[in-house]
């Protein structure tokens, strides 16, 4: 359906429902990579102006892509709850939004609609939104989950421990966990990217970290950030595999792009499910995500990229994860370019995730190709502290020396904790007490060289071993 | 007068974990901060990081090295006129200017009888750094690795370069094999690190999933030496087996010879 629209003596017409979403788009150069952007201000504006009358009906007749030719599509729509929707379903785009600021839509209106909402909805009316709009509404959204400790708590912040080493070294990834947990972070997940692929070294890791949280009791759980495939194998040789990761994307074809669809992550779950790890929750998933990547396996079909990215937090809410982690900045300028559009894709994407129902967290980040800095990171993990974004990643001194590029650091939670008034989760912040590492006021504390898990971890780093005689 | 002390640091009581790792750990804090030491040391990073994307390679001192050495040279660009137009539009880095897409279609004519078997593409990349550093002593560990019956043809220097560039370049120039040397994307702590791709029968179109990659040569990284003889071996599988990419996998001596060196400091760690 074309849709039209006139400003004064200009009139703008658009193609369908995505010709409009992408116009409506805040900038960015992805969009503009992929020829889909506003040519003009003018348009832009027109396009939101269009878009704000849509009624939210609309978003149910006319899909992006075709039922036929996309999963992603299918289960949007077969798993859209009608019921949950019956509430804003008279509303337009410009109605949702006004809807949502509303002091009387509180966080048990916006879970009670959660899984009414489409991903092309909460895309939609987050393009009509300011900064302060998408920071205001997520913070209302409460998302809790549950494996070992309790994640998304109002008032906390969870940081991922992410220890990468550029071979893999399990000293290495030691020394960067001791120094992550005597910053007090690590409450979200101890998240390693593998510098490899091979099983054999995938295990040492597994057993590596398992040993670490089991020896010290940390309420906490381990991921190793391989391919989905590699996991489920793992799972089934019985090494101790706490989270599945998989990276997604919004679309069924850039999926195939990264190896996976449906059917394999509902595998992959059971094969978590199955060991029964968590103590306290069983949410056993942890998704990557991020603006472009649907364009950059050439899987985008005309969507803009932050509709796009929405579309995958439905696969995520779907297979009800622990965590999920929006690399907000890992792709690089072509598809973001600069600070301000950082900014503008982290808030948003934190927004859609949360309305949605997903426990959206945010790797705060940039490569050095990108006109970004660590200024801007602080911006925006400050601007996301203040949305109530679920967790951010920890990398020691931001500086991610297997990966290649700068993200938050153990020092940056303290500050946001600090700044923000925020606590760690309650099961970790309880250990973290008992280990001397906080005080009762909350505040990290030094500790002596002799503390048990300075003494304990250095020897047991020395000495590790046990699962390379495995291999 | 009343003297005053610095301000108090909290120093981090795990100084001896950072022989394990090159991760900023152990950095202590200035209230939950960074201190201002390590706070310019990681700026200086950056800032290392960023010239390494921005500044230009010099191809002409490059071209004049590798000249010396005993190589022909030939000087492509790809679409790319600058280098913010290069990282808005990776496309423009896969594809020849009209007149580099010239020059390579006259040398083709020139040896249209003559086999080329293999191709070497220098490519700036990411980080002109890394090429500055690292293409010479990596060129010439290749080629002394290269079998006597294969055709090596011309270096071909290509600025504003992306990988996919090297399939225009091997098929203009009727390459079996090519091979493009090119800058990473720099880290803070390897501004200067070269990565070889490499990909049987190359044609426009090519995707990821056709090439080898052999990545991280630096000083701190993978030796010349075993990334000169991984892809000699790759090279001559890809001839054997007429195909390369995800169907080729790294099986080479080397790399076992480095896993077990690896597997061997770890259980006797020095």
């Amino acid at each position: 359906m074309v849709y039209r629209f006139s400003v004064g003596a200009s009139r703008y017409s658009f193609n369908d429902l995505k010709d409009l979403l992408a116009k409506a788009s805040p900038a960015r150069s992805g969009d503009c990579l992929a020829g889909i952007a506003a040519e003009t201000y003018a348009e832009r504006v027109a396009a939101r102006m269009c878009l704000a009358e849509v009624p939210l009906n609309r978003f149910l007749e006319e899909l992006l892509i075709p039922y036929e030719n996309d999963e992603v599509t299918r289960l949007i729509v077969d798993t859209h709850d009608k019921q949950a929707f019956t509430e804003i379903s008279h509303l337009t785009v410009g109605d949702f939004r006004d809807w949502l600021l509303a002091d009387s839509t509180d966080s048990i209106s916006l879970k009670r609609v959660a899984a009414g909402i489409t991903p092309e909805m909460a895309a939609a009316v987050s393009k009509l939104m300011r900064n302060q709009d998408l920071i205001l509404i997520a913070k209302k959204c409460q998302v809790i989950t549950a494996f070992r400790d309790t994640i998304g708590l109002p008032g906390r912040l969870s940081v991922r421990l992410q220890p990468n080493h550029p071979t893999d070294d399990p000293r290495g990834i030691a020394a960067s966990i001791l120094d992550g947990l005597l910053y007090g972070s690590g409450d979200a997940v101890i998240g390693i990217n593998p510098a490899s692929d091979s099983l054999p070294a995938l295990m040492n890791l597994y057993y590596l970290v398992d040993e670490i949280i089991h020896r010290y009791d940390i309420p906490t759980q381990s991921c190793i950030l391989t391919h989905v495939t590699n996991q489920i194998q793992l799972i089934e040789k019985n090494i101790p595999v706490d989270l599945v990761f998989q990276s997604i994307a919004g679309t069924e074809k850039a999926n195939k792009h990264f190896g996976i669809d449906l059917s394999l992550l509902r595998e992959a779950r059971s094969a978590a499910l199955s060991l029964n790890r968590g103590t306290i929750g069983n949410n056993v998933m942890y998704f990557e995500t991020g603006q472009g990547s649907a364009l950059s396996a050439d899987a985008n079909f005309g969507i803009d990229q932050q509709t796009c990215e929405a579309r995958a937090y439905a696969i995520a809410r779907h297979f009800s994860p622990l965590l999920t982690n929006t690399v907000v900045g890992f792709i690089g300028p072509e598809y973001l370019y600069d600070g301000k559009q950082l900014i503008r894709a982290g808030l948003e994407d934190h927004f859609c995730g949360k309305l949605l129902g997903v426990p959206l967290g945010c790797d705060v980040c940039y490569t050095n190709h990108a006109e970004i800095d660590q200024d801007d990171v602080d911006t925006l993990m400050t601007l996301l502290a203040a949305a109530g974004v679920t967790f951010i990643m920890g990398v020691p001194g931001a500086d991610d020396i297997m990966l290649n590029y700068q993200s938050t650091s153990f020092h940056d939670a303290l500050y946001l904790r600090k700044v923000m008034g925020l606590g760690v989760a309650p099961e970790y912040e309880q250990w973290l007490k008992n280990m001397n590492i906080m005080n009762n006021e909350g505040q990290i504390q030094p500790v002596e060289p002799v503390h048990h898990l300075l003494q304990g971890m250095s020897n047991h780093l020395l000495t590790f071993k046990a699962p390379i005689e495995k291999v | 007068m009343k003297k005053f002390d610095k301000p108090t640091l909290s120093i981090d009581s795990w100084q001896q974990l950072k022989g394990f790792t090159r991760a900023r750990i152990a950095l202590g804090r200035a209230g939950s901060s960074l201190p201002t030491k390590e706070l310019l040391d990681f700026t200086l990073s950056h800032a290392m990081a960023r010239d390494a994307v921005h500044l230009a390679l010099n191809v002409a001192a490059l071209a004049q090295d590798l000249e010396e050495q005993g190589f022909s040279i030939q000087l492509v660009h790809s679409k790319a006129p600058d280098r913010t137009s290069y990282l808005l539009r990776p496309d423009y880095g896969r594809q020849l200017d009209q007149q580099s897409r010239r020059q390579l279609q006259a040398i083709k004519l020139a040896t249209a009888f003559d086999s080329v078997n293999l191709v070497i593409v220098v490519g700036d990349g990411l980080s002109s750094l890394s090429v500055e550093r690292h293409a010479k002593p990596l060129l010439t560990e290749i080629k002394k690795n290269i079998p006597e019956q294969w055709k090596l043809g011309s270096i071909v220097i290509a600025s504003q370069a992306r990988v996919a560039l090297a399939d225009e370049i091997g098929e203009l120039l009727g390459a079996d094999i090519v091979i493009m040397l090119i800058g990473e994307r720099p880290g803070l702590r390897s501004p200067d690190s070269l990565s070889i791709y490499m990909t049987y029968a190359p044609r426009v179109g090519c995707s990821d999933a056709d090439r080898n990659c052999i990545s991280n040569i630096c000083s701190e990284g993978l030796p010349y030496e075993t990334a000169a003889k991984k892809l000699i071996w790759l090279a001559k599988e890809a001839i054997r087996r007429k195909l390369s990419g995800v169907a080729l996998k790294d099986e080479s001596s080397v790399q076992e010879i480095a896993v077990t060196d690896q597997l061997k400091k770890l259980l006797k760690p020095e």
